[in-house]
């Protein structure tokens, strides 16, 4: 059990590429943390920095008391899981699982009785004599998972585990990770790229891009109120509608003629000052009664089974599709025009320039 | 999986196959056919006539102090040459394994030995190992070594030895190399993180996980040394002194070329051959089916 601090902590390759600009992070005791971003981002390198794996050109990693930067990945009492699950080829399961304890001297029927108890947990009990080829990809997870547990680090360190199951077996182990991870309370550091599972895993969200921590907060507030126009348009699915607007007295303008009342808890702001309005497509209604109308010509629609998608464009701006997301299945021929309300709350206002909300 | 190619001419293929047949039958199954039909024969003192005389040659073979002899001496060469060779290569290339700088330049040098003819590697050595003017020798008199290999059976030796496994390293040190690329870095990283020290991990998961590679070139080395150092011997010490070099395939030409010993020399290959083949049969069974995890 142990607290992680990041403290301005940044990387630069020995090519000289930049891969992290300074993050800081505090994650609490027993905390699940996602690091979610698009490909490249830099989720693997940090977390292979917290791992003891890739050095920290700057800037400080702690783990409890310790700072640990200068420390060997085998004494900073983590444990990882590696997105190929990087098993030992040619060593059976159990003494995959043992490898570790065995390293550090643990008498053997200690190990014995750890290994038997995380076999236990994860249900593989009668795998323990075969090879990891002998597997199949889920089994093969599942030691991965022993190999870490039975440690019982202080950290778990997670680089996109999932991602090599297929969708059905994904949600499974994400369910069995998460239920794992609270009754062990062990601090987890979690990489994905896929939201899904950044949102439904996480107590709080790193997201991340180029190098930078856009936003940190519970999957929750970061939904509700994105830092950023990159954290909006990353976060949720289909991803949010933004659209250019004027500050105009109390009003944000679209296009010169729709007219938006300030989003709840935004102060004045100048007028004339170029915003980027978003709005999430699952907040925009048909016809309902809304502040506002958006009339949309509908281009192409999509039926997801319990909801359907709909796409369409303003009259005045055909480069920008608008998405909107209803339950139920409704046929929509294309060009047929339709007119979609939002409410004010459901409104999100960002800096043109800076992408920063306002 | 089969690929199977259609020729529209019968005639074709057998065309296609003819130069390399030619040449197999030429210089391969025609002398072998011609040493199985020596060794059954032996010839008077004056080479005008010889008569069969079934398995005599091999039995005088077996009953032949010097022969047993080469035996031992062959089987220590070439212990030692594909342990010295491998061991070097390996270490050379888990050292390369980890340079990115100029790590092409390295792997350049070091594949160069590997163009170097047999008995030029040998003169080599023979001269920087010559008790009166090589530089070797001059270093081990200097740490007090008296290094004669004119004299001393054992010095001889060890000079085969070192200049026949210098020819090899280019050769295992690029497969070693290759071997050891293929190793994912994750299973390294997670033996780190396993708490392995850099030699636990290397014996414990690297070495383990090169053994496909390993096996694969020990059985190479050991063809090697059994064949192909013929050069080295005859370019250096010829054999002695006192037999004390005289490996198998040396003795073969020496008993037969030299000695003039038709018949034996014809049953000495025969034995080599025997050995190439089983060795070639080992090689087919167990290394073509690459271990595989
Ligand atoms: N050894 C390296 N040398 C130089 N640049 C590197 C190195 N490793 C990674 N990078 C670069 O650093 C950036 C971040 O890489 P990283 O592997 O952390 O991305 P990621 O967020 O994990 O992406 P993915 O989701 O694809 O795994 C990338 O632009 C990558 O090209
Ligand atoms: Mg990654």
């Amino acid at each position: 059990m142990a607290e992680v601090r990041l403290n301005d902590v940044q990387k630069v390759y020995p090519n000289g590429f930049k891969a992290i600009h300074g993050i800081d992070i505090d994650i609490t005791d027993g905390e699940f943390i996602v690091l979610v971003g698009p490909s490249g981002c830099g989720k693997s390198t940090l977390l292979r920095m917290i791992a003891g794996l890739e050095t920290v050109s700057d800037g400080e990693i702690h783990i409890g008391e310790r700072m640990v930067n200068q420390l060997e990945p085998a004494d900073r009492d983590i444990a990882m899981v590696f997105q190929n699950y990087a098993l030992y080829p040619h060593m059976s399961c159990y003494d995959n699982m043992a490898y570790g304890l065995r390293n550090k001297g643990m008498p053997k029927d200690e190990i014995e009785k750890r290994v038997r108890e995380a076999a236990e947990i994860l249900e593989l009990a009668q795998l323990l004599d075969r090879r990891p080829r002998q597997l199949s990809g889920g089994q093969r997870q599942r030691i991965a998972m022993g190999r870490a547990i039975v440690r019982e680090p202080s950290v778990f360190l997670f680089d996109e585990p999932l991602s090599n199951l297929d969708a059905k077996l994904r949600v499974q182990m994400r369910v069995e990770i998460r239920k794992l991870q609270r009754n062990l309370g062990t601090t987890s550091v979690y990489v994905t790229h896929d939201q899904v599972e950044a949102m439904t895993m996480a107590d709080r969200l790193v997201v991340m891009n180029e190098g930078v921590a856009e936003q940190i907060g519970t999957p929750i507030e970061v939904y509700e109120r994105p830092a950023t126009m990159f954290v909006a348009g990353f976060i949720g699915s289909p991803a949010m509608n933004f659209m250019d607007a004027k500050v105009e007295g109390e009003e944000v303008v679209v296009g010169g003629k729709l007219h938006f009342p300030m989003p709840n808890g935004t102060g004045a702001l100048e007028a004339g000052r170029e915003v980027s309005l978003g709005i999430r497509p699952e907040h925009l209604d048909l016809g309902g009664n809304g502040d506002v109308g958006l009339p949309i010509k509908v281009e192409l629609v999509e039926h997801l089974g319990a909801d359907t998608l709909v796409y369409g464009y303003l009259p005045w701006d055909t480069q920008n599709l608008v998405t909107l997301r209803m339950q139920g299945s409704q046929e929509f021929p294309a060009g047929h025009e339709i007119t979609l309300t939002v409410s004010h709350d459901h409104l999100h206002l960002f800096d043109k320039q800076s992408g920063k909300r306002i | 999986m089969h690929k199977k190619v259609i020729f529209r001419h019968r005639w074709l293929p057998y065309a296609l196959l003819f130069p390399q047949l030619a040449i197999t039958i030429v210089f391969f199954i025609w002398p072998a056919s011609q040493a199985l039909y020596q060794s059954v024969l032996l010839e008077d003192a004056f080479g005008l006539s010889s008569k069969f005389v079934a398995l005599e040659n091999f039995i005088a073979l077996f009953e032949d102090p010097h022969y047993l002899g080469s035996f031992k001496v062959t089987i220590v060469f070439s212990v030692a040459v594909a342990f010295l060779s491998m061991g070097f290569s390996l270490l050379l290339a888990v050292m390369a394994d980890r340079v990115i700088k100029g790590s092409m330049a390295y792997k350049t040098l070091l594949i160069w030995p590997y163009a170097i003819a047999p008995a030029v590697s040998g003169v080599l050595w023979f001269f920087m190992f010559n008790p009166t003017v090589g530089i070797n020798a001059w270093l081990l008199r200097q740490m007090g070594y008296d290094w004669n290999h004119y004299l001393d059976g054992g010095d001889a030796l060890l000079l085969i030895i070192i200049a026949s496994a210098w020819q090899q390293i280019s050769y295992n040190f690029l497969f070693f190399l290759a071997g050891l690329q293929a190793i994912p870095r994750s299973l390294i990283e997670a033996a780190a993180i396993d708490g392995a020290s850099p030699m636990k991990r290397f014996w414990t998961i690297i070495f383990p996980l090169l053994s496909p590679t390993t096996f694969f070139l020990l059985v190479v080395n050991i063809v090697y040394a059994f064949f192909g150092t013929f050069g080295v011997v005859h370019a250096t010490t010829d054999g002695g002194p006192y037999g004390a070099t005289s490996i198998l395939v040396y003795k073969v030409f020496n008993d037969g070329f030299v000695g003039l010993d038709l018949g034996g020399s014809a049953a000495q290959s025969v034995i080599l051959m025997a050995i190439v083949i089983g060795l070639t049969v080992v090689q087919f069974r167990y290394v073509e089916r690459q271990v595989e995890y």
